[in-house]
């Protein structure tokens, strides 16, 4: 059974699009068939993330305006078995994507992928509740900050109240916490929420805790989902919150400040 | 039991002249659907004339919940009329501000909303009267078991609201009567909203943007520090509010 799964958030710059890459990454990585479509009509940074920019003909728009068939914008990526990317335009705008054409295009991805991954844009207008109007699940992307913090609440709001599944008086939206660019010594220092502050305010099940990570914009340069660097920290978590999503327990990483053994401990001093 | 104090004080000549006690009347109420319906009267004649007696004097409260977005200019016609066919207008329930306001003009005493008087709705015109029946026996407030997020807002229109889950910043609750919170209130609270300054807000956390009790409210930059995050009920107390912690 097919899942519409959407990477939300209300605020902007917050990681849904890196989220959206790296988990659609991970889940295909995963064997689950896996196509993430980027709603974000006019930004259009999602095959930059993934590094197919140079390989897009027809896009998301072309597919609901203009006769295209989904199999002629449908991307297939180069590396990973299983995953696909649906890009959108840059030359238009959101009024393009109709209630209707995006509706076909979901039941017809249903057909063919396990996973369906919706990268919505900033705001709460039209283009985010497009993104989130067909979520079986929301992945809530939430930075450790009270604006960020709100923004989610508000948008957690929207799913209860606008989704289709709302309107149609079905079982709400699956939510899930994915607090991103979480910085531990600014989080220590006070600058920063801790994990179970904003836990407390948003009362979701927390999905995963993506770390602050020079290897993400790294990754993003490259037009690399960052789940396929290795010796990324960000990566690891984000292949952990895959898991998580699969039903898996996982304990959570980058959450308290690692534990250094006593020679670390002399050694750090010393140097 | 022993005698009550009013006979006592009777007996021994001292006391109130009056004795006050509350007492429990089922009154007809006539809801009003379409008061301007130049048959009205005419129905409502040949309905009283099946049970001349039963009608004769009986004191009647006008229900106004159909009709409380329209104008009340009607009102003092209706209760004119009423009063010339030995019907006896004696309050109003389910009004507007506005049509409580013409109301007391009128000498009408305002009764609550869902109060003792719907016991027999006489109503005129065609309306289930078996519908109302039931809609009368289910209390008129609200229980909320989801989070109300920011954004969203929750209204209690007739009577008390519960809600079991957290208010979030930037959320708002509102109720006739009193609102109780079983979480964190982050939010705003209105409670009283339709003026009724016996209305109390109970909550418990208290981190609340706003509380407000028949019109008169406090900010959170006005809540004492002691008070937030704890168990915390409000009340009106003259031009205020009171806060204080519950056990
Ligand atoms: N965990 C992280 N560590 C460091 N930088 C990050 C992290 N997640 C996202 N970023 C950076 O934040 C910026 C915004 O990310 P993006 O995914 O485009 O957000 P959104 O889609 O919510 O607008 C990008 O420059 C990205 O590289
Ligand atoms: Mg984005």
């Amino acid at each position: 059974m097919s899942k519409v799964i959407v990477v939300t958030s209300g605020k902007g710059g917050v990681g849904k699009t890196t989220s959206a890459a790296a988990l659609g990454t991970a889940l295909a990585l995963r064997g689950k068939k896996t196509v993430i479509i980027d709603f974000d009509v006019g930004l259009r940074n999602l095959d930059l993330i993934m590094g197919c920019e140079r390989r897009v003909v027809f896009d998301f728009i072309n597919v609901i305006n203009d006769g295209i068939r989904l199999n002629q914008a449908l991307i297939k990526d180069k590396r990973v078995d299983n995953l696909s990317i649906l890009p959108t335009s840059q030359t238009r705008d959101k009024d393009a994507l109709s209630q209707e054409g995006v509706e076909k295009v979901i039941e017809e991805l249903r057909k063919e992928f396990d996973y369906i991954i919706c990268d919505s844009p900033a705001g709460i207008e039209r283009g985010a509740y497009m993104a989130l109007y067909h979520a079986d699940e929301a992945i809530v992307v939430t930075n450790p900050e009270v604006s960020s913090v709100r923004d989610s609440d508000r948008i957690l709001g929207i799913l209860s109240s606008k989704s289709k599944r709302a309107e149609h008086g079905d079982e709400p939206v699956k939510t899930h916490l994915l607090l991103t660019r979480y910085d531990l010594d600014r989080v220590q220092r006070g600058e920063m929420l801790k994990l179970d502050d904003v836990l407390e305010i948003l009362a979701i099940p927390v999905l995963g805790v993506i770390p602050q990570c020079g290897s993400v914009l790294q990754a993003s340069n490259l037009g690399m989902p960052v789940v396929l660097d290795d010796k990324s920290k960000a990566g690891q978590a984000y292949k952990d919150a895959a898991s998580r999503l699969l039903g898996d327990e996982v304990e959570l990483r980058y959450v308290n400040p690692e534990k250094r053994g006593l020679v670390d401990w002399l050694f750090r001093r010393s140097a | 039991m022993k005698l009550s104090a009013a006979e006592e004080a009777s007996k021994t000549g001292g006391g109130l002249p009056f004795q006050i006690r509350g007492s429990l009347q089922t009154l007809l109420s006539l809801k009003l659907l379409r008061p301007d319906d130049p048959a009205f009267f005419t129905a409502l004649l040949e309905k009283v004339a099946h049970a001349p007696d039963f009608f004769r004097n009986a004191p009647i409260v006008l229900d106004g919940a159909a009709v409380k977005a329209k104008s009340p200019d009607c009102l003092a016609q209706i209760v004119e009329r009423l009063k010339e066919h030995r019907l006896v207008p004696v309050g109003l329930q389910n009004g507007s501000a506005e049509w409580n306001e013409a109301a007391v003009a009128l000498g009408l005493a305002i009764f609550g909303a869902g109060g003792a008087s719907t016991a027999e709705p006489a109503a005129v015109g065609r309306s289930g009267s078996a519908a109302k029946a039931a809609s009368a026996l289910k209390p008129a407030g609200k229980v909320i078991r989801e989070p109300v997020r920011g954004g969203q807002q929750v209204v209690a229109a007739d009577g008390d609201l519960v809600v079991m889950a957290p208010v979030s910043a930037g959320a708002e609750v509102a109720a006739a009567g009193h609102i109780h919170v079983y979480a964190p209130l982050r939010g705003r609270a209105f409670a009283g909203m339709n003026g009724d300054e016996t209305a109390m807000i109970f909550c418990e956390q208290l981190h609340a943007e706003l509380l407000s009790i028949a019109g008169i409210h406090q900010v959170s930059e006005e809540i004492d520090t002691r008070l937030l995050g704890k168990r915390v009920r409000a009340t009106l107390a003259g031009e205020g509010l009171k806060l204080e912690p519950l056990p």
